[in-house]
C-alpha cells in the first residue's frame, strides 16, 4: 500500500510541534516581559505632575527631612502628601513670583487642591502600612530609591508582591537601624555582616511565617 | 411546596426520643421536595453534572473560565491621583480614623452611639461605652442608619408646591404666613410632631406657646417609644414579660439585654461553671413571657404562655389575683401557668418584675405597675418617672388635629419628622382632610407619602449631619454633634422652629443647642444640676460643653435628674396627648375580651411594626430590608403570623397570598405559618406598602402595594380587635432564608437547664462528640504570637441580629435584593440561626449567631486550587480576593455554609453617594470571588500595628470585632487565646463551651457556651437533656 502521507511529513511535523513549542514559550516571554516592565509595573517611569517638584533640589540640596512633608509617616499607614499650606511655609517668602510656582500659589489662593499624579500607586487590595515599616528599621530609600537625586520623582521598584515578598522572607537583607531610616545616603557597613540579624532580633521583627501570612497586606 | 401534612408533624415529634431541634416545618415534614433543595446549594450549575447532556457544556464553560481566570491580571492600572487638602486639619490624621460621641434619634428617644470617621466622612456606628443607657452595644436601626445618611433618595432641596426653594426662600415663607397669627395669638397655627425629648426642641416649643398662646401642638408616633417605666434587670431575679418586647430592637433594648444577659451568666458561671460545690454568685434569673404575636423576649423566656393580644389584660389581672376565678383563656395551659407564676412572683418581692407592653392598652401597664408597687418592686426592679410621657390614647392628638383640619381651621399646619399620611389611623382618613388645610409645611428626611401632600416641603437634616440633643430611654442628655456637613440643604427641627420665634431666627442649629445649654450650665433653664462624672462641677461652660461633646452624656441627666428636668418640659408639651390616671382602655371590656372571638365571630388581629423597617420608616434602606426578620428570618416583605392550628383550620400554607378584611377595610399579605402564634389570631405587620418611596423600597410586584396594613390599623383598635376575616387570594412568593445554609440533621444547638448543668457540668459535653487532636494526619499548627479565638454566649444571645448589620456595615457587605435571597445568595457573613424544638404548638425557640469558624483544621483551605484562602500565622483563616478565581470548592466543603460567592457584581459601583460610606480599610469586592468573615482582620492588623510600634502586647478588649462590639447583650467575646488571663480563654475554659459540629474535627476557634434555662418546674417537667450523639 503506498504511503498516505510524504516523506516530508516526517520533518514538517518534527518542525511544527518544536517549533510551536518555542513559539509558545516565546509568546509566553513577550507576555511576561510586557508584564513586568516598567510600562505595566510603572518603574522608572517618570510622570507628569502639575508642578514640576524637585526631591533632588528640596531633598538633597536644601536637605529638608522627609517627614517635614510627608508628615504621618511614623503613625499612620498612609505617609501623607503635603497640602498646599506647607508648600507656602516657605514659597510666601522666597521665590514668591517664580512662574513654575503658579499652580501652588493659585491653589492656595482659590482654595482648590493640586491633584498630583500617584507615582507609588499599589492596587486596591493592597493594604500597605507605612508607619509599621518605619518603626522597625526599613529605610526610605530601601524601596522609594534615591529620591534625593531624582529632579523629578520615578517610582524606583517595581512594587510587584515578588519584590515585597524578598524582604518579607528576608528582613535581615534590608532593616537599618531606626535612627538611619530618614537618612538617603546610608549604606550599610561592609565590616558588619551580622548587622541584619542582630536589628531583627533587637527590633523584634516577625518571623517570615507571620510575615508572609496573607492578611498581613490582603484584607 | 405541597400541602403539609401537620399531624405527620405532630407524630413524629412526639415519637421522637428526647429532643429534636428543627428550622422550620418543612424540615420537620421531610417532604421529597424538602430534601431536594436541601441539596441543591447551587442548583443551577451542579444539576448539569448528573444530565449527560449537560455534562459536556458544564466541562466547557469551566475549562474555558479556569483559562481565562489568569487573563484577569494582565490588565494596567489606570494612574490615579492623589490630592491632599489645601490646608489640612491639625488632628486628622489620614489613615487612623476619629471618634466622634453623639446619638441617633429613634422615635424621639436618642440611641448613643460613637460614629467612626475616616478623613471626615463617617462610616461605621459604634455603641459609646460609657454611657449609662447603653454599654457600647447599640440595636439594627442604629447601626443601618449610615446608610441612610448616604442614601441617594434622600430630600435635597426645599420645595414650594413642587418648585425648587432655598432655605432664605422658606423663612421668608413662614414669616408671611405668621403674619395673621401673631395678632390672633395663634388660632389656626397647628404643629405636628413624633415624641420629642431634645430639651432645645421643647424649650422652642414653650416660648411658641408663649407668644402663639392659641397655636396646638399635636403629637403622633405609629410606635411610641415613651415610656414612664425605666426597669433595672440586673436586680431581678423574676420577670413576667406581659406582651413586652423588651429586646426586641429600639433604645432601652440595649440596656435591658445587656442587663438581662449579665444577670443570666452571672447565675450560671462563676469561675468554673456554677455546680454544687462551687454555687454561682447570683441566683439565676427567670424570664416568663405571657404574650401574643411571639418575640424575641418570648423566645428568650424560660417559659411562653401564648395567647391573644385581647386576654392579656385578663392574664395581668389574674396574675394579680384580681381577676377572679372565672376567667376561661383560649390556651387550656393558662390558669396553671398564671398560678405557677404569680407563685413565683410573691416568692420574689422585691426581686421580680412585671412589665406590661407598649403593644398593650395602657391598662395593662397600669395593673402591671400595680402589682409591681405590691410586690415591693417598685424603686428596686423598677423606677417609674413622672406620667404623661405615655399617652393613654395615642391616637387623641391625631383625632383632634383631624377633626380640626376637616372642620376647615387649620389655616398652618407645621408636620415635623412624622408621616401621618401613611402612618395615621384609616378612620381619621388623614390624607383628604390634609388638603383642606391652608399652608401646609412638611419636614422630612425623604420624600414621603405626607411630603407629596404639602406646599413646602423642607429636607431634614440626617442626626448624623445635626447639631442636636436628644434623651435616652433612662432620661440621659447626649448633645448630639455632626459627623459631617449637611450632604444636601438638610436642616435640623431646631433650625425650622427657629423661624417661628423672633429672637431665634436665622440662627444655626450649633448656636441654638450652645445657648440653650450654656444657659442649662448657669442654671437658668431646664433644671438640670450639672457636674462631672466625680460629682464635681465643671470650671466654666466652655469646658463643660467640650466635655459633654467629648464623652457622650450629660451626667446627672439619668434617672431621677430626668423626672426634674426632663418631665417638666415633656408634660407642658405634650398638649392634648396629656394623660391623666389611665382607665380601663379604650379597647374591649376585658372581662369580655376573652370571649370576644368567639361572641363577635373572625380571628383576632394583632398590629406589631415590622421587625426592621419598623414603622415603616427604614423602607428605603437595603440592609434592614435584607435581614432576616426574626423568628420567620423573612425577607423584604412583611407577613401575616398565623399559628399550626389555624394553617389547619383555614386550610392555609406558608406563601399563600390572604386578604384581609377588618372594620370595611382591606389589605393583602402573605402568610408565614409561625409555631408558637395564638391560636385564632392573625398578627400583621404594617411599614410595607409605601406609596411614595425610594428606589430600594420599591414594591417589585404591584400586589405588593396592597401589603399596607396601616389601611386596616383603627384608631379605636391600633393594636388588636376581633372580626378579622381571611380569604386566600393567590400565591405569592416570600424571600426567606430560614432554610438555607442547613446543617443537616446535626446538632447544632446544645441547651440544657440550670439544674442539670449544676449536677453534672459536663451534661454539654456529652451531647457531642470531640474527635482527639491526634485523629488527622496533618501536623498541628504553631502559634507563637497571638492566637485569635472567639466565644458566642447563647445564654446571652437574644436573637436581635444587630451582629449582622454592624458586620454589613463595617466590611462593605452588599445588598442582593429579594430575587438573590429567594436563590440562597444573600452576602452576611454572620447570620443569625433560629432554631425550635418540642412542641409545635408553643416550641422553645434558639438563637445562634454563625460567623467563620476559623477551623484549624479547615476544609476550605484543603481545597482552593489556587491557595486563595490560606491560614495565617495567628491562626485566622484568610480570604485572599485577589487569588480567587471563582471555584466555589472551599464554600462546597464548608460544613457551615458560612461562606459566601458574588455570584454577581452585586456591590454598586455607580451611585456616587454610597462612595464616602465605605469603609477604606476593607476591599469592596467585584463579582466571581468569595468572600467570608475574617475576625476583622483590618482591626486585628490595626491594633497590632500600634501595639508593635508601642513595643508591647495587644490588650484584651483592645480588638473587638464589629460584631462583638455592636452586641447589645455582650453575647461574643473575641480575644487571644495564647493569653492565659484573656476572658476569651477563660469562657472558653467554662463546661458549657462546644463547637459547632466539632464532630467533624474541623476544630472551630469560634465555638459557643450552652444556652442554659431555668425552668420551674412546677409549669412543666423539663424534658431530659440528650446526651447521645445520633
Amino acid at each position: 500500500m503506498s504511503q498516505i502521507f510524504h516523506r516530508s511529513t516526517n520533518i514538517w511535523s518534527k518542525v511544527s510541534i518544536l517549533g510551536g513549542l518555542v513559539f509558545a514559550g516565546f509568546l509566553g516571554w513577550v507576555v511576561v516581559t510586557i508584564a513586568w516592565s516598567g510600562y505595566v509595573t510603572g518603574q522608572g517611569v517618570t510622570v507628569d505632575q502639575p508642578v514640576q517638584f524637585s526631591h533632588a533640589h528640596h531633598v538633597g540640596s536644601m536637605g529638608i527631612d522627609c517627614r517635614y512633608c510627608h508628615t504621618t509617616v511614623e503613625e499612620s499607614a498612609f505617609a501623607n502628601i503635603p497640602p498646599t499650606k506647607t508648600c507656602m511655609n516657605c514659597h510666601s517668602q522666597i521665590w514668591t513670583n517664580a512662574p513654575i510656582l503658579e499652580p501652588v500659589r493659585a491653589s492656595f489662593r482659590e482654595n482648590r487642591p493640586l491633584e498630583w499624579t500617584r507615582v507609588h500607586d499599589l492596587p486596591d487590595f493592597v493594604y500597605f502600612n507605612h508607619s509599621i515599616h518605619v518603626a522597625k528599621g526599613v529605610g526610605c530609600a530601601t524601596c522609594h530609591g534615591r529620591v534625593d537625586r531624582m529632579p523629578l520623582m520615578y517610582q524606583e521598584n517595581s512594587l510587584m508582591m515578588r519584590w515585597c515578598l524578598d524582604c518579607h522572607r528576608n528582613p535581615a537583607k534590608y532593616i537599618r537601624p531606626r535612627d538611619q531610616v530618614f537618612n538617603m545616603a546610608y549604606e550599610r557597613p561592609a565590616d558588619d555582616p551580622g548587622i541584619g540579624e542582630r536589628l531583627v532580633k533587637e527590633y523584634k521583627i516577625a518571623d517570615a511565617r507571620q510575615l508572609t501570612s496573607c492578611s498581613t497586606c490582603h484584607r | 411546596m405541597s400541602a403539609m401534612d401537620f399531624s405527620a408533624i405532630r407524630s413524629r415529634l412526639a415519637g421522637s426520643e428526647g429532643r429534636l431541634y428543627w428550622r422550620s416545618l418543612g424540615e420537620l415534614a421531610d417532604t421529597e421536595q424538602f430534601r431536594d433543595y436541601l441539596h441543591r446549594e447551587f442548583p443551577e450549575q451542579a444539576s448539569q453534572w448528573n444530565d449527560p447532556k449537560g455534562r459536556r457544556e458544564f466541562l466547557k464553560l469551566m475549562s474555558a473560565s479556569l483559562a481565562l481566570a489568569g487573563v484577569s491580571a494582565c490588565t494596567k492600572q489606570p494612574a490615579e491621583k492623589i490630592v491632599p487638602y489645601v490646608r489640612q486639619p491639625e488632628e486628622l490624621v489620614p489613615g487612623r480614623p476619629l471618634f466622634f460621641a453623639t446619638a441617633i434619634p429613634f422615635g424621639g428617644v436618642a440611641t448613643p452611639v460613637l460614629v467612626e470617621s475616616h478623613e471626615g466622612h463617617p462610616t461605621k456606628v459604634e455603641g459609646n461605652p460609657q454611657h449609662p443607657a447603653s454599654l457600647g452595644g447599640t440595636d439594627t436601626f442604629a447601626q443601618a442608619s449610615i446608610l441612610t445618611l448616604y442614601d441617594p433618595d434622600r430630600a435635597q432641596t426645599a420645595l414650594f408646591r413642587g418648585e425648587y426653594r432655598g432655605w432664605g426662600d422658606f423663612l421668608i415663607g413662614v414669616k408671611d404666613a405668621l403674619g395673621n397669627h401673631r395678632v390672633n395669638q395663634g388660632v389656626g397655627l397647628h404643629f405636628l410632631t413624633e415624641t420629642i425629648t431634645s430639651p432645645t426642641v421643647l424649650e422652642q416649643i414653650s416660648l411658641i406657646q408663649k407668644t402663639y398662646p392659641q397655636a396646638k401642638w399635636h403629637r403622633w408616633d405609629a410606635v411610641s417609644q415613651a415610656s414612664d417605666a425605666v426597669y433595672h434587670f440586673d436586680k431581678a431575679d423574676v420577670i413576667v414579660s406581659l406582651d413586652a418586647d423588651v429586646f426586641g430592637g429600639g433604645p432601652a433594648s440595649i440596656r435591658y439585654s445587656r442587663d438581662f444577659a449579665t444577670r443570666r451568666r452571672e447565675g450560671v458561671d462563676v469561675e468554673h461553671g456554677g455546680t454544687e460545690a462551687a454555687p454561682a454568685a447570683k441566683p439565676m434569673n427567670r424570664l416568663y413571657a405571657i404574650e401574643s404575636t411571639p418575640s424575641l423576649t418570648g423566645a428568650k423566656a424560660d417559659h411562653r404562655l401564648p395567647l391573644r393580644a385581647s386576654e392579656i389584660e385578663a392574664a395581668a389581672r389574674a396574675l394579680s389575683g384580681s381577676g377572679g376565678g372565672g376567667t376561661s383563656f383560649s390556651n387550656p395551659n393558662a390558669q396553671k401557668f398564671i398560678e405557677a407564676v404569680a407563685k413565683d412572683l410573691q416568692a420574689h418581692r422585691g426581686t421580680s418584675l412585671v412589665i406590661g407592653g407598649d403593644y398593650q392598652p395602657a391598662s395593662v401597664r397600669q395593673l402591671a405597675r400595680a402589682l409591681n408597687e405590691s410586690l415591693g418592686n417598685a424603686g428596686a426592679t423598677v423606677t417609674y418617672v413622672a406620667a404623661g410621657n405615655a399617652p393613654a390614647d395615642p391616637a387623641a392628638g391625631l383625632r383632634e388635629l383631624a377633626q380640626a383640619m376637616d372642620a376647615g381651621q387649620v389655616q398652618l399646619l407645621v408636620i415635623l419628622g412624622a408621616n401621618p399620611v401613611f402612618t395615621a389611623p384609616a378612620d381619621l382618613k388623614f390624607a383628604e382632610k390634609l388638603a383642606k388645610v391652608g399652608l401646609s409645611i412638611a419636614h422630612t428626611t425623604h420624600p414621603d407619602e405626607t411630603s407629596v401632600l404639602c406646599h413646602w416641603n423642607v429636607p431634614e437634616a440626617h442626626p448624623l449631619e445635626s447639631w442636636g440633643d436628644a434623651r435616652a430611654f433612662d432620661g440621659t442628655v447626649t448633645v448630639m454633634q455632626p459627623l459631617i456637613a449637611p450632604l444636601y440643604d438638610g436642616r435640623t427641627t431646631a433650625e425650622v422652629l427657629s423661624a417661628f420665634i423672633d429672637e431665634q431666627s436665622g440662627k444655626s442649629a450649633h448656636d441654638l443647642v450652645k445657648d440653650y445649654w450654656t444657659r442649662a450650665y448657669g442654671g437658668q433653664v431646664g433644671g438640670f444640676t450639672i457636674t462631672d462624672s466625680s460629682g464635681q462641677p465643671f470650671k466654666s461652660a466652655e469646658s463643660f460643653w467640650k466635655h459633654v461633646l467629648h464623652d457622650g452624656w450629660v451626667p446627672g441627666t439619668g434617672g431621677a435628674g430626668r423626672e426634674a428636668g426632663g418631665a417638666a418640659a415633656a408634660g407642658a408639651a405634650a398638649g392634648a396627648a396629656a394623660a391623666t390616671t389611665p382607665e380601663r382602655s379604650s379597647n374591649l371590656d376585658p372581662r369580655t375580651s376573652t370571649t370576644a372571638s368567639a361572641a363577635t365571630g373572625g380571628l383576632e388581629i394583632i398590629f406589631r411594626p415590622d421587625p426592621t423597617i419598623w414603622d415603616g420608616r427604614f423602607a428605603n434602606n437595603g440592609w434592614l430590608q435584607e435581614l432576616p426578620k426574626p423568628i420567620t428570618k423573612v425577607t423584604w416583605d412583611p407577613t401575616a403570623w398565623i399559628s399550626v392550628k389555624t394553617a389547619e383550620d383555614q386550610k392555609l400554607r406558608d406563601g399563600d397570598l390572604i386578604e384581609l378584611k377588618f372594620r370595611g377595610n382591606t389589605a393583602k399579605l402573605p402568610v408565614a405559618i409561625v409555631p408558637g402564634h395564638p391560636d385564632g389570631a392573625v398578627t400583621a405587620f404594617f411599614g410595607y406598602g409605601r406609596g411614595v418611596i425610594g428606589r430600594v423600597g420599591q414594591a417589585p410586584e404591584d400586589v405588593a402595594r396592597e401589603f399596607d396594613v396601616y389601611r386596616l390599623r383603627t384608631s379605636d383598635a391600633l393594636w388588636f380587635g376581633s372580626g378579622l376575616e381571611i380569604s386566600k387570594v393567590g400565591r405569592y412568593v416570600i424571600a426567606r432564608t430560614q432554610e438555607h445554609h442547613l446543617m443537616e440533621d446535626r446538632r447544632p444547638v446544645r441547651d440544657a437547664n440550670i439544674e442539670d448543668y449544676r449536677k453534672d457540668a459536663e451534661v454539654i459535653a456529652h451531647m457531642g462528640e470531640k474527635p482527639p487532636r491526634t485523629m488527622t494526619l496533618i501536623p498541628e499548627w504553631q502559634y507563637n504570637g497571638y492566637k485569635w479565638g472567639m466565644a458566642i454566649d447563647l445564654t446571652a444571645c437574644t436573637g436581635c441580629a444587630t451582629c449582622t448589620v454592624a458586620c454589613n456595615a463595617e466590611n462593605n457587605i452588599p445588598v442582593v435584593g429579594k430575587d438573590q435571597v429567594n436563590r440562597g445568595r444573600e452576602m452576611h457573613w454572620i447570620r443569625v440561626d433560629h432554631y425550635f424544638s418540642d412542641d409545635l404548638d408553643n416550641p422553645k425557640t434558639y438563637h445562634q449567631p454563625v460567623p467563620c469558624m476559623q477551623c484549624e483544621n479547615a476544609p476550605c483551605e484543603l481545597v482552593c486550587p489556587v491557595g486563595a484562602t490560606t491560614h495565617s500565622a495567628e491562626g485566622l483563616n484568610d480570604m485572599v480576593y485577589n487569588r480567587c478565581v471563582g471555584t466555589r470548592y472551599c464554600s462546597n466543603n464548608c460544613p457551615y455554609k458560612v461562606r459566601r460567592f458574588n455570584f454577581l457584581l452585586y456591590q454598586d459601583w455607580d451611585t456616587t453617594s454610597l462612595e464616602p460610606l465605605r469603609n477604606p480599610d476593607v476591599t469592596v469586592r467585584s463579582r466571581g470571588v468569595m468572600e467570608k468573615c475574617t475576625y476583622c482582620v483590618q482591626r486585628i492588623n490595626y491594633a497590632r500595628i500600634d501595639a508593635k510600634r508601642e513595643d508591647r502586647k495587644i490588650k484584651d478588649g483592645e480588638v473587638v470585632p464589629a460584631c462583638a462590639a455592636a452586641c447589645p447583650a455582650d453575647a461574643i467575646i473575641f480575644g487571644d487565646l495564647n493569653d492565659p488571663a484573656a476572658r476569651v480563654t477563660k469562657l472558653k475554659k467554662l463546661e458549657r463551651n462546644y463547637g459547632l459540629l466539632e464532630d467533624l474535627n474541623t476544630r472551630p476557634r469560634t465555638t459557643y457556651l450552652a444556652e442554659i434555662r431555668n425552668p420551674n418546674p412546677e409549669i412543666a417537667p423539663a424534658p431530659a437533656a440528650r446526651t447521645t450523639h445520633d
